[in-house]
């Protein structure tokens, strides 16, 4: 464990089950963790962090103003995540807090989850697990017919690392990809959409990839899933809140649209349980990105921010801040 | 062409049943309680018979029905269909390539990331309210992980392909090597499952790829390794599958297909590294309207004196 005082102090805030890094940290800055005191937050962080300039956020915690108050010297706050929907970013712009994601440490994990899910609906998996396990099939033999993934046509609501990813797997069943973004991308060699009802009219399946922000929130409401009609399919490894729950959960019941994979809800852990008793949903416990593989890649990017920061070499995953 | 007898072995699909029913006499075999009688009554009668994947063509039964000329298989599988006595007895022998492919890679796909990232397993833990005491444990990665493939023909040429799609590396074992294709090659089952951390069964069944999948080739892929079937039952030592399984020497199996369908060994409905689905690998609507329009389009050729659309035989 670093020890020496010119060691650059490094604040950690993370769950217990995810200690992940906590070893590889510890070996090159001196580490003030939170998960070491039994006082409240803000009392353990006004005695001990206040000559912090780098925190390490792991999991869903709220970087809010208030946090950001009771550090004084802070420079640097490097999440631990892809989405930074829990940081108050105008306020660590005010205090010139630079912040840092997680970059690609996940987008193969997500990727391969939101193709996962896709497949599972379309094609009835964990359903057809239930009929065999409860001995429908030895009782009943016929299963219902699934949807062909092949050629189905995708929307990709948001073209960065995962929605890429996502599409470049998907080149491999043939299907035809198109997206929608905040502004089109000229070197991307798929059809671009200007909105995100016209990707839904157009398309079989929806997959949002995109960042939460003001502007993305329930950006897929009722007259979007219309749109999408009543064999469409909506993917969900983004986050909970692009979708309106409440109206999806109707135009499921009600059959309004087709089916949905979903990795994340808008207030987890909880999930709406008109979800439960249907065939055409598959549930996944925001474990899109709960491979060992990601978190390799989360410590890794993680250790080469904090070393670039201290040595003043230039951040690799810096967030912008506007 | 009504009057000609077409004997359909099992129910397997409603748009096929109806679109016999218009063109020829439909014999429902599975509706008679004698099914001698029926044979007997009809045996001048039936000139086709329309088989799948769980029912065909036996030896007895093609020497039951001396006017049979032709057998059209709702699958691509011909394991159910004697082919020595087809063609000893000039009966022709249609099936479905090609139009099944990608549902069966597609599925194959779906299995592997089902099973690796425990998909079944995580819609459980929500459903059943788990997630709200703590998170689900870590799954394992697929991208970049290496798959072997049993069989280069069409489905395992498209499996391949998607794979490639995940960065996964491609090895394969077949009776010869491929000289054109960039996979890398091992000219043995053992190796190829040593060398490999995902198996997929992808060839024919045949009297030389019984069993393919032995001991020791699950013993070869080990705790870390899975096995995925969608080829047919019979190609894995299921009784050897189940021990190496519940003793923890493989590391998991996705399986579409079972020795004695619909029998699934109960001892794999309580272990979690496993998925199991009710033999569903051409299982869409699309895939079995034009499985049906084959058999069909197979039949009328035959009858009106034109060629075959997709003859084995």
């Amino acid at each position: 464990m670093a020890g020496a005082s010119d060691t650059p102090l490094v604040l950690l805030h993370r769950p217990p089950s995810l200690d992940f890094m906590d070893e590889i940290l510890s070996r090159n800055f001196r580490i003030l963790n939170t998960d070491t005191s039994s006082e409240p937050l803000p009392i353990f962080l006004s005695r001990h962090a206040s000559s912090a300039r780098a925190f390490v956020v792991v999991g869903r915690f709220f970087v809010t103003a208030e946090i950001l108050s009771y550090l004084p010297s802070l420079q640097l706050l490097v999440c631990g995540s892809v989405g930074f929907d829990h940081v108050d970013l105008a306020e660590c712009k005010r205090r010139g807090v630079v912040v840092t994601n997680a970059r690609n440490a996940f987008s193969d994990d997500v990727a391969d989850c939101a193709v996962g899910l896709l497949i599972s609906v379309l094609r009835r998996i964990p359903a057809g697990d239930r009929f065999i396990r409860s001995g429908d099939w030895e009782k009943y033999g016929e299963f219902r017919l699934g949807s062909k993934v092949s050629g189905k046509r995708v929307g990709i609501l948001g073209f960065g690392s995962i929605g890429s990813f996502v599409a470049k797997r998907l080149e491999g069943f043939d299907c035809v990809i198109s997206y929608n973004s905040r502004s089109e991308k000229p070197s991307v060699p798929y059809r671009y959409y200007s909105d995100i009802l016209s990707l839904a009219a157009n398309n079989d399946v929806l997959v949002l990839c995109c960042s939460l922000t003001e502007q993305t929130h329930h950006i897929v409401n009722r007259e979007v899933m219309e749109s999408l009609g009543k064999d469409g399919v909506i993917i969900n490894v983004g986050r909970g809140k692009l979708i309106d729950e409440k109206e999806m959960v109707k135009c499921l019941v009600d059959g309004v649209i087709g089916g949905a994979g979903l990795d994340v809800f808008e207030n987890e852990p909880a999930v709406p349980e008109e979800l439960f008793g249907l065939e055409n949903v598959v549930l996944s416990p925001h474990s899109g990105v709960a491979t060992q593989g990601s978190l390799d890649n989360v410590a890794e990017i993680t250790l080469a921010n904090l070393k670039a920061f201290f040595s003043n070499r230039p951040l690799l995953s810096p967030v912008q801040l506007d | 062409m009504e009057s000609i007898g077409v004997l359909m072995m099992c129910p397997m699909n409603s748009y096929l049943e109806n679109e016999l029913e218009k063109r020829f006499n439909l014999l429902r075999f599975w509706t008679s309680p004698e099914k001698s009688v029926l044979l007997e009554t009809h045996r001048n009668s039936i000139r086709a018979v329309v088989g799948n994947a769980f029912v065909g063509a036996d030896a007895q039964l093609i020497n039951d029905l001396p006017k049979l000329e032709i057998v059209s298989s709702f699958s691509v599988g011909l394991d159910k269909i004697d082919l020595g006595v087809c063609k000893d007895k000039g009966i022709h022998v249609t099936n479905t390539p090609d139009v099944l492919t990608e549902d069966v890679a597609d599925l194959a796909i779906g299995l592997i990331l089902a099973l690796l990232r425990r998909l079944c397993e995580c819609d459980r833990y929500v459903r059943s309210g788990k997630w709200k005491q703590g998170d689900f444990k870590l799954t394992t990665k697929f991208s970049g992980k290496s798959v072997g493939i049993i069989g280069l023909g069409r489905i395992g040429t498209a499996i391949a392909k998607r794979a490639e799609a995940f960065s996964c590396p491609i090895n394969y074992y077949s009776r010869t090597v491929k000289p054109d294709v960039a996979y890398k090659y091992y000219p043995t089952v053992v190796d190829l499952a040593k060398n490999s951390d995902i198996l997929v069964v992808a060839c024919p069944l045949s009297d030389e790829t019984r069993h393919i999948v032995n001991r020791q080739v699950m013993d070869a892929l080990g705790p870390k390794g899975v096995l995925i079937n969608i080829g047919r039952g019979p190609h894995v030592d299921e009784q050897e599958l189940v021990k190496a399984l519940t003793e923890g020497r493989l590391g998991g199996a996705a399986l579409d297909v079972f020795e004695k369908e619909p029998h699934v060994p109960e001892e794999l409905f309580g272990l979690e590294n496993v998925v199991l689905l009710p033999h569903v690998g051409s299982g869409t609507v699309e895939t079995r309207n034009a499985m049906a329009d084959l058999v069909v389009g197979n039949l009328e050729a035959h009858f009106s004196g034109k060629s075959l659309l997709t003859p084995v035989v």
